[in-house]
C-alpha cells in the first residue's frame, strides 16, 4: 500500500539521520508571537506567517473565550444544516465589508475556500488558466473541478495572454487563477497586467491574497488594492490563518447570484463549519486590523531590515523585499544542514524542499512579523549569516559549497 | 499542416530543453518512448514539459488529456488533434 512513497520514505529517514526532522517539529509551547520552547530551547520563530502577530491579541482572546463559554467548543455540523451561528453571520458581514464587497462565504480552512470555490466556479465546459507556481490547493481545487486546466508561465502575463487567445474560440467561461504574494519566494504578482488580461479577453479574474491580505494596501485589502484594480478582480480568496492570526477562509464577491455557491461547493456543505469561538476571534482580528495600520507599517519596516540585511550579506533572496523572505540554495543537504544549524543557534525558519519550490530550488522560507523587534531581525541576520558563511554558501568560498 | 515527422522533431527539440535529460536520451527518443518512464520525469516536470510544447506548438493541451498519454507518438497524436481543431 505505502510502496509507492518509497523515495519519500528514504528522504524522510535522510532527514532524521542529519538532526532534528523539520517536518516534525513539535513545540513544547509557545511563548508569544515570535518565540517558542522546543527541545527545551527557547527559539525565535522567524517562520509562522503571523504577519501582524495577532495570535495572542488580547481582545482577540477575550472574543474568543467568550464565545467558547457561550456557544460551546464546536458547531457539530455542516454551514448549510446546523452549523451557520450569528457568528458566521457576523463573520462573513466583516469580511464583506472589509473588502468592499457585495457578499463573502467563509470556509472551514483557507485551503478548503480554494477548493470549494474553484471545483464550484469552473464546470466542464470551463476553462482554469493557473499560474505554474500556483499553491496546491489551487492546483487540488482545479483538478476537483471538472475544467479544462492550463498553466501559464509564472507572473507573465503574455504567456497568459498567448494562451488565452488560443482558446478564444472554444466555449466555456475562462477563469484566471492568480495569487497575490507567492508563499515560496515572497514575489508578488503583477496584478495590473494580469487585469489588463482580463478585461481584453473576457476571462474572470481570481485572486487569494492568502499572504498579502493585511499585510498589502494602505487598508490592508491586499494586492488588489495596491494595484488599484479591485473592480477587475471577480473573486478574492483568502485565509484566516495568517495575517488574522487563527483558522479558516473566505471568498469574497461581487457578482449577482454568489449566494446559489452556497448549495454548489462541495467544500463548503459537506464538512463541518468553524467554532463559534474561531469566527469570533477573526471577527475582533478584522477590527485590530483596520484600527492599526502601525502594525502593517511594522511589518514592513521589518521584513525590509531583513531582506536587505540578508542581501547585503550575499544571500540569493526573492526578487523584491516581502515579509516572506527565502535564502535560495541548490542542494537539498545543504538546506538541511543549514536549517538545523539555526535551529541549533536559536533561530525557527521553514525549509521547503523540491519539487514543492520554484525551480526546484532548496529554500530556508523565513516570514516577518509586526511583532519582532529590531533586536530580533537583527538576531536573525547575524545567526543566518554567520551560518552561511560557516558552510561556504556566502564570502570567500561560494563556489565550492553551492 | 505538419506531418507526425515534424511534431516529433519539435517534440524532442523541446525534450532536449528539460532539467535531467541527458542529450543521449533526447537522442534515443522515438514514438514509442515512454515520457515518465524513459525520461525519468515527475509530475511536475510533466506539467513543465506540457506548458513548453504549448509554447512550441502554439497551442493548448488540456492537462485532463495529459492522463491518456503515455509515449511521445501519443503526445503527437495529441497535439496534431489539438492544433486540427483550432484550425477548423
Ligand atoms: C496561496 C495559499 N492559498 C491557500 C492557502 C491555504 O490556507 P490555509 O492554510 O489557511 O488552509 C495557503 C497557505 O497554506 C496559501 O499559501
Amino acid at each position: 500500500m505505502l510502496g509507492k512513497y518509497a523515495h519519500l520514505a528514504q528522504s524522510l529517514s535522510g532527514l532524521r539521520e542529519a538532526g532534528t526532522n523539520p517536518f516534525t517539529v513539535a513545540f513544547d509551547e509557545i511563548l508569544s508571537p515570535t518565540t517558542a520552547r522546543l527541545n527545551g530551547q527557547t527559539v525565535v520563530l522567524l517562520g509562522t506567517n503571523n504577519y501582524l502577530g495577532l495570535t495572542f491579541d488580547e481582545s482577540c482572546i477575550a472574543a474568543a473565550v467568550s464565545a467558547l463559554e457561550t456557544e460551546g467548543t464546536g458547531t457539530t455540523g455542516s454551514r448549510i444544516a446546523n452549523g451557520t451561528y450569528s457568528a458566521h453571520v457576523a463573520l462573513e458581514k466583516q469580511v464583506a465589508t472589509f473588502l468592499g464587497r457585495q457578499d463573502a462565504m467563509v470556509f472551514t480552512t483557507g485551503y478548503q475556500a480554494n477548493l470549494g470555490i474553484m471545483a464550484a466556479l469552473a464546470g466542464r465546459d470551463d476553462h482554469l488558466l493557473l499560474d505554474a507556481d500556483s499553491h496546491a490547493s489551487i492546483y487540488d481545487g482545479s483538478r476537483l473541478s471538472e475544467a479544462q486546466v492550463t498553466r501559464f508561465r509564472h507572473n507573465d502575463p503574455d504567456d497568459l495572454y498567448r494562451r488565452l487567445r488560443y482558446l478564444a474560440d472554444k466555449p466555456g467561461d475562462k477563469l484566471i487563477v492568480v495569487e497575490g504574494i507567492y508563499s515560496m519566494l515572497g514575489d508578488v504578482a503583477p496584478l495590473a497586467e494580469f487585469a489588463a488580461v482580463k478585461r481584453e479577453t473576457g476571462a474572470y479574474l481570481l485572486v487569494d491574497e492568502a499572504h498579502s491580505l493585511g499585510v498589502l494596501g494602505e487598508h490592508g485589502r491586499g494586492l488588489q488594492e495596491v494595484a488599484g484594480v479591485e473592480a477587475d478582480v471577480d473573486f478574492v480568496v483568502g485565509t484566516f490563518s495568517k495575517s488574522l492570526g487563527s483558522i479558516g477562509g473566505f471568498c469574497a464577491s461581487d457578482m449577482p447570484g454568489f449566494e446559489v455557491l452556497r448549495v454548489a461547493s462541495r467544500a463548503y456543505m459537506f464538512t463541518a463549519s468553524m467554532p463559534p469561538s474561531i469566527a469570533a476571534s477573526v471577527t475582533q482580528a478584522f477590527e485590530v486590523m483596520a484600527a492599526r495600520p502601525d502594525l502593517r507599517q511594522a511589518l514592513t519596516r521589518n521584513a525590509e531590515a531583513l531582506y536587505q540585511g540578508l542581501s547585503k550579506a550575499g544571500f540569493r533572496l526573492g526578487p523584491t523585499p516581502s515579509p516572506i523572505v527565502s535564502v535560495r540554495l541548490t542542494k537539498p543537504e545543504l538546506a538541511v544542514a543549514f536549517w538545523n544549524k539555526l535551529l541549533a543557534r536559536g533561530l525557527y525558519v521553514n525549509l521547503a524542499l523540491p519539487p514543492a519550490t520554484p525551480a526546484r530550488e532548496s529554500l530556508l522560507r523565513t516570514s516577518v512579523s509586526a511583532a519582532h523587534s529590531e533586536a530580533d531581525i537583527r538576531f536573525a541576520v547575524d545567526a543566518i549569516a554567520s551560518v552561511g558563511e560557516e558552510l561556504g554558501i556566502i564570502g570567500a568560498t561560494v563556489e565550492a559549497a553551492e | 499542416m505538419p506531418s507526425e515527422e515534424d511534431v516529433i522533431a519539435t517534440i524532442v527539440a523541446v525534450i532536449r530543453t528539460l532539467d535531467g535529460v541527458t542529450p543521449a536520451m533526447a537522442d534515443a527518443v522515438t514514438p514509442e518512448t515512454n515520457i515518465l518512464r524513459d525520461l525519468s520525469l515527475d509530475s511536475i516536470a510533466v506539467m513543465d514539459f506540457i506548458m513548453e510544447l504549448e509554447t512550441a506548438f502554439n497551442t493548448v493541451i488540456p492537462l485532463d488529456t495529459v492522463a491518456e498519454i503515455a509515449t511521445v507518438g501519443d503526445l503527437a497524436r495529441a497535439i496534431t488533434t489539438e492544433q486540427a481543431r483550432t484550425a477548423a
